[in-house]
């Protein structure tokens, strides 16, 4: 079977030139499965989600089915939609923002219908100008088409949605951040236990959060039923997902593609994808799912697309993205420009990352710019132990969020897979690539 | 006399009411007073503060941890590049270097015309149209020092001003209705329907449980 040949889940209407917009949507099956549901109990659409098997396409991989079974009972509740993707070279969710609005709605629609949720909430990014533009249009017209608000399609069943922008903070992205942005606060993660939010969430009251494309699947699952999607993949990786391929490769882009079935070699190098690494140069490294992630060699291309398959190789496929690196590019460069990106957007509360990020960027700088010592690499593991002890996979945390043991992902990947290119920074006083 | 002029004060107003605590109404309200004024005016600060029923103190601090609210007065185009991972990869670093020079100011700074604030943007999510330049978080496409050149201009002369707008003016599309299941009616719906749940639970272990 050709690796294009699942079924497109979430970009199947992406072709049309006004996939956005109302008109389009409706043409091509929209809201059908919103009125499929309405027409189900509520914990028979949750049971078709949870067969599903879907796993959260945020970053974190929570099943989303135990996730919604985990939402305490309680007179109000919330669903939440994060919509903040700021993970370095993370893109898809902003093109199912912009090019498909009313699908996200419509899984949106229907999660708060199984949920039975007071009231739903997406947040996203501040800067996504058009995306917000977007998806308010695509909401002020699911309201006129009598697909959200009170007793939607008369069914019984109201809903209030609201569009809600950030303002630019990655750690947002952190669901208990998101939440207290929400509330109008300083993006500051809540400390878990006791603030779970499926327990304590927005305002206090249980509350679950999904990732845009999580919500963006759920139209067809409860169209084609759970089962239909768990054929899809293999193992806990079920369906398609849609990968962010960025880097040095021909073809940069958004690529939905059947889980586990596929591997990073076919997305990288397969002529209808990532078409190869750019002019004649070799794969040198790649980033397998977010910055946030451990580095892979080019021994570990073969590895599937699968969660547990990156997870098990000492890595994580975490928001989807796929940085390419080719032989021409300098590994302490890439590994200061992460380090410099955690360290602007530590939130500050807890020590280990908001100190700790800014000595390794220093740290890192001194060295790409010939002005590193040798000991500075032994320093550079040490501080990156007192940030997450071990410095392993998965890595152990010693702050309020999993933004602090992000931080020595890339560190750690260039000195043990490339020690003597940070050598020959120090050796020569300079960049070798410069 | 309030801060907030006719319309961009009915539009704070008719926000405040979507939330069931208004402080969630406050970044909201930041970005239509930058609407208005291009940044946070000291009057602004507080007039927000009163419609999310928190203190000025509180507003300054939420504003001031977020990249996109300014206490500060900033450019009419702020112009945000790109230097993360997959814009350096191709050529970000030194395009930041020319932008600075075509606009004589370092990263962070605004030019004395009060024209353009020019910023180092961390990932922009537009990874495939390296390097990524936002104006006004407007996408302006994969730019080269040639064609930044050409953006600049293009921005003086106007001919940019229908895709984007002024600083401050995130969106151009209103919300069209305000809430309309009211708290009542949400509250006595959901209640109903989980009564019916717990029944057919109990249809379906043989009827023998509390629920």
């Amino acid at each position: 079977m050709a690796i294009t040949d699942a079924p497109k889940i979430v970009t199947a209407r992406l072709g049309y030139e006004d996939s956005h917009t109302l008109e389009r949507y409706l043409a091509t099956g929209g809201y059908e499965g919103l009125r499929k549901a309405l027409g189900m109990t509520p914990e028979a659409v949750a049971a078709e989600v949870d067969a599903a098997s879907l796993l959260g396409r945020g970053g974190a991989g929570f099943p989303a089915g135990r996730k919604w079974s985990m939402l305490r009972q309680n007179p109000l509740t919330y669903l939440v939609v994060n919509g903040d993707e700021s993970e370095p070279a993370t893109f898809k969710d902003h093109l199912l923002i912009e090019r498909d609005p009313h699908q996200i709605l419509e899984g949106v629609l229907i999660s708060a219908y199984a949920l039975q949720v007071s009231q739903a909430f997406i947040y996203l990014r501040g800067e996504f100008a058009l995306g917000l533009e977007r998806l308010q249009s695509a909401l002020n017209d699911a309201y006129a088409h009598g697909a959200a608000g009170a007793d939607i399609f008369g069914s019984g069943f109201s809903l209030d949605v609201v569009v809600h922008p950030g303002a630019g903070a990655y750690i947002c992205g952190e669901e208990t951040a998101l939440l207290e942005s929400l509330e109008g606060k300083r993006g500051f993660p809540r400390i878990k236990p006791p603030f779970f939010p499926a327990a304590i969430g927005l305002y206090g009251e249980p509350t679950v959060v999904n990732n845009v494309e999580t919500m963006a699947n759920i139209p067809w699952i409860v169209q084609h039923g759970g089962a239909a999607f768990a054929a899809l993949g293999e193992g806990r990786s079920t369906g398609t997902r849609l990968f962010a391929l960025a880097g040095h490769v021909r073809k940069p882009g958004n690529y939905e593609l059947e889980m586990v079935k596929t591997t990073f070699r076919d997305l990288i190098y397969a002529p209808v994808l990532g078409g190869g690494i750019r002019g004649s140069n070799t794969l040198k490294a790649f980033i397998p799912g977010g910055v946030s992630a451990p580095w892979f060699g080019p021994d570990q291309v073969d590895l599937p697309l699968g969660q547990d398959e990156v997870g098990n190789a000492g890595s994580m496929l975490g928001s989807g993205s796929v940085v390419v690196m080719d032989s021409a590019t300098c590994m302490v460069r890439a590994a200061w420009r992460i380090t410099k990106f955690f360290s602007r957007e530590s939130c500050g509360q807890c020590t280990p990352c908001r100190e700790g990020s800014g000595w390794l960027e220093r740290i890192m700088y001194r060295i790409e710019h010939g002005a590193g010592r040798e000991e500075d690499l032994d320093l550079l593991m040490d501080l990156c132990d007192n940030i997450s002890p071990g410095v392993a996979w998965p890595p152990q945390q010693t702050t309020i969020c999993v933004l602090g043991p992000s931080i020595p992902s890339s560190i750690a990947s260039g000195i043990r897979m490339f020690r003597d290119e940070f050598l020959v920074h120090v050796k020569e006083g300079g960049c070798p690539f410069d | 006399m309030t801060h907030l002029n006719g319309d961009i004060r009915q539009r704070a107003l008719d926000l405040v009411t979507l939330y069931p605590e208004p402080r969630s109404a406050l970044i909201p309200l930041c970005h239509l007073a930058q609407e208005q004024d291009g940044w946070l005016h000291p009057e602004a600060i507080e007039e927000i503060a009163e419609l999310c029923g928190v203190t000025a103190a509180e507003v300054r601090g939420t504003a001031t941890f977020y990249d996109m609210l300014y206490t500060e007065p900033v450019g009419t185009y702020v112009v945000a590049v790109c230097t993360n991972i997959a814009c350096m990869l191709d050529g970000a670093l030194e395009l930041l270097e020319h932008a600075e020079g075509a606009l004589g100011v370092r990263a962070g700074g605004t030019t004395p015309d009060g024209v353009f604030t020019l910023h180092e943007a961390e990932c922009l999510a537009d990874c495939d149209q390296t390097p990524c330049v936002q104006v006004n978080h407007r996408y302006v496409g994969a730019q080269t020092p040639e064609s930044f050149d050409r953006l600049l201009a293009d921005l003086r002369s106007g001919a940019l001003a229908e895709t984007v707008p002024s600083h401050g003016t995130l969106v151009r599309v209103k919300r069209s209705v305000g809430l309309v299941a009211d708290r009542g009616t949400i509250v006595a719906e959901r209640a109903a329907a989980a009564e019916a749940q717990a029944a057919r639970a109990a249809a379906s272990s043989g009827g023998g449980g509390s629920g």
